[in-house]
């Protein structure tokens, strides 16, 4: 039982990967397809590119990527509590006060670095 | 009802297995596609009435089938490739976005019966699957060689995963309540509509959800006036038409997602008794929710990329955070009450008026009235608070920022350049 749900996704993830590729590949056989250097330019408002689009971008971007892998990982630990929570008795909620509370106060640590500026 | 025919018919269990299976999954997948060109037929219509004008109405009756046409267009135009691009992961952006909205619809619970497949962990699934969409705008942007794509695909990034934190956060509240992370589970555990239960749940849920889906008042990852057309602006033709196929999709997946989490999925009267009941109550949810969620599309202007992430960080996320411990305490006090006594009530032989409320009513609603209740008014209390501590913060941070002025004037520094409004938020936040 358990195996066949988990087979209905596996196939689901084939489907879901053939659906959307199925119209671009159509529209790659059935659109014209002619190609010229000013066409496949890189567009860019009229002007010429300048430089190369892959270089080392703003580390902004990767701060806000720590921050939610730190709250990512604390809902990892949220969800089995969550499920099991009227079961569980008034020391599992002390304990996860505990942990919230610990990763609020860190968000408001970070929240006075700076961390959370958009620069 | 296919694999007993199939294995009647001499065939393999195996094999009758596998195209059991194989049947569902397409019949689930294709719904979304199938769905979308309705839903943008109809979305558009709306869009026409509140900007006062008509709509498509030309192909079809009441232009019902333009959606149709418009496919059928973007089939024969040219798909063109820019020269610069990384084509494996140019091409492989758009199958992986709408393959990330597509898988949701496989634990979608349309009524008690239809549903793909029931996992026991549904919810997380749903999350789980739904992030994958950030990364195919990733490559999207990052593949297409464009400095404007690249810049929106940074942006979709940081807000994507940014709302994810909020979403989950509140979509825990029914998970606690219910005691399960299946969504069938879930929906069954929803004697009284988590919409009472948990309404401060429920407007997280919806406000963070519309900023992961991308749209107005939260479309920056594709910002006209300010990235051209962010992170697909080099796609056209079919490639093109995936991306927005996936955002109506996912648009309106949300929705239903929203109403089997806080609306009671398919629950309704009589629904239980005749499955097909359950996908039209299903269906007419999910369209109030998606009409909201057009609503605010179409009159709510587009917010700045900082004051996004200050409303995700420094709001939802503190906020969900510490509404997560409120709710725990509150079910801590006035936990789900035990329902056999009130089944033993409407099925036993008594006689008189409970025992009529109960019948009629439902002896599960009846019983969990209370208890909704209670979390009802500690929901009010929560608010009350929550808005005297934001009143109080606000008026503390206006107080400085008015303070500043005061030293900028009377210093006579002559001509130091003049205070304007926009050094609000920045000298707020530097003290």
């Amino acid at each position: 039982m358990n195996l066949n749900e988990w087979a209905f996704v596996g196939i689901f993830l084939a489907i879901a990967g053939i659906l959307p590729a199925v119209p671009i590949l159509l529209g790659w056989l059935l659109g014209p397809r002619k190609p010229n250097p000013i066409k496949t330019d890189t567009y860019e408002c009229g002007i010429e590119t300048v430089g190369d689009t892959w270089v080392q971008f703003k580390v902004q971007y990767y701060i806000f990527a720590l921050v939610f892998v730190i709250f990512d990982v604390e809902m990892l630990f949220l969800f089995p509590w969550a499920v099991a929570y009227q079961r569980l008795d008034l020391f599992a909620f002390v304990a996860m006060t505990i942990f919230i509370l610990l990763l609020t106060i860190d968000l408001f640590i970070l929240w006075r670095k700076g961390a959370l500026e958009w620069t | 009802m296919v694999k007993d025919a199939l294995i009647q018919a001499g065939m393999n269990i195996g094999w009758a297995t596998f195209i059991d299976l194989l049947l569902g999954v397409i019949v689930a997948a294709s719904f979304g596609m199938v769905w979308v060109l309705l839903g943008i037929w109809i979305e558009r219509k709306w869009a026409g009435r509140f900007q006062n004008r008509i709509g498509p109405n030309r192909v079809g009756p009441y232009g019902s089938i333009q959606s149709v046409a418009d496919a059928l267009k973007l089939l024969t135009k040219e798909v063109i490739i820019p020269r610069n691009a990384d084509r494996p992961v140019y091409f492989l952006a758009p199958v992986l976005v709408v393959a990330s909205v597509i898988l949701i619809a496989a634990v979608i619970p349309f009524s008690p019966v239809v549903i793909g497949t029931d996992l026991s962990i549904g919810i997380l699934y749903v999350m789980a699957v739904s992030s994958i969409g950030a990364i195919g705008i990733m490559m999207a942007g990052w593949g297409s060689n464009n400095k404007y794509a690249l810049l929106g695909a940074f942006r979709v990034v940081a807000q994507l995963i940014s709302y994810e934190v909020p979403t989950v956060l509140s979509a825990m509240i029914p998970v606690m309540i219910a005691g399960t992370l299946s969504m069938q589970g879930l929906v069954h555990g929803q004697h009284v509509w988590f919409i009472v239960s948990a309404p401060v749940a429920a407007v997280l849920f919806f406000i963070a959800s519309q900023a992961e889906l991308g749209r107005a008042p939260f479309d920056l990852l594709e910002a006209e006036s300010e990235l051209v057309a962010g992170f697909n602006i080099e796609y056209s033709g079919m490639a093109f038409a995936m991306f927005y196929l996936a955002e109506f999709m996912h648009s309106f997946f949300v929705a239903i997602l929203f109403s089997v989490l806080f609306l009671g999925g398919w629950r309704g009267p009589g629904a239980e008794q005749i499955p097909f009941l359950g996908i039209v109550y299903l269906f007419i949810k999910s369209i109030l929710v998606y009409f909201v969620s057009v609503w605010l599309r179409l009159t709510v202007p587009r917010v700045r990329i900082d004051q996004l992430l200050n409303l995700n960080w420094k709001f939802l996320v503190p906020l969900a955070m510490i509404y997560v411990i409120f709710m725990a305490f509150v079910l801590k006090i006035a936990p789900v009450p035990d329902l056999s006594g009130a089944q033993a009530i409407a099925a036993g032989p008594y006689e008189g008026v409970a025992s009529g409320i109960y019948r009629l009513l439902g002896p599960d609603f009846v019983a969990t009235l209370p208890q909704a209740g209670v979390l009802l008014l500690a929901n009010v209390l929560f608010v009350v608070v929550a808005a005297a501590v934001l009143r109080e913060v606000s008026r503390r941070r206006r107080m400085r920022v008015e303070d500043l002025v005061d030293e900028t004037d009377y210093s006579g520094a002559g001509g130091a350049g003049g205070y304007t409004p926009a050094d609000h938020s920045e000298t707020a936040a530097a003290r």
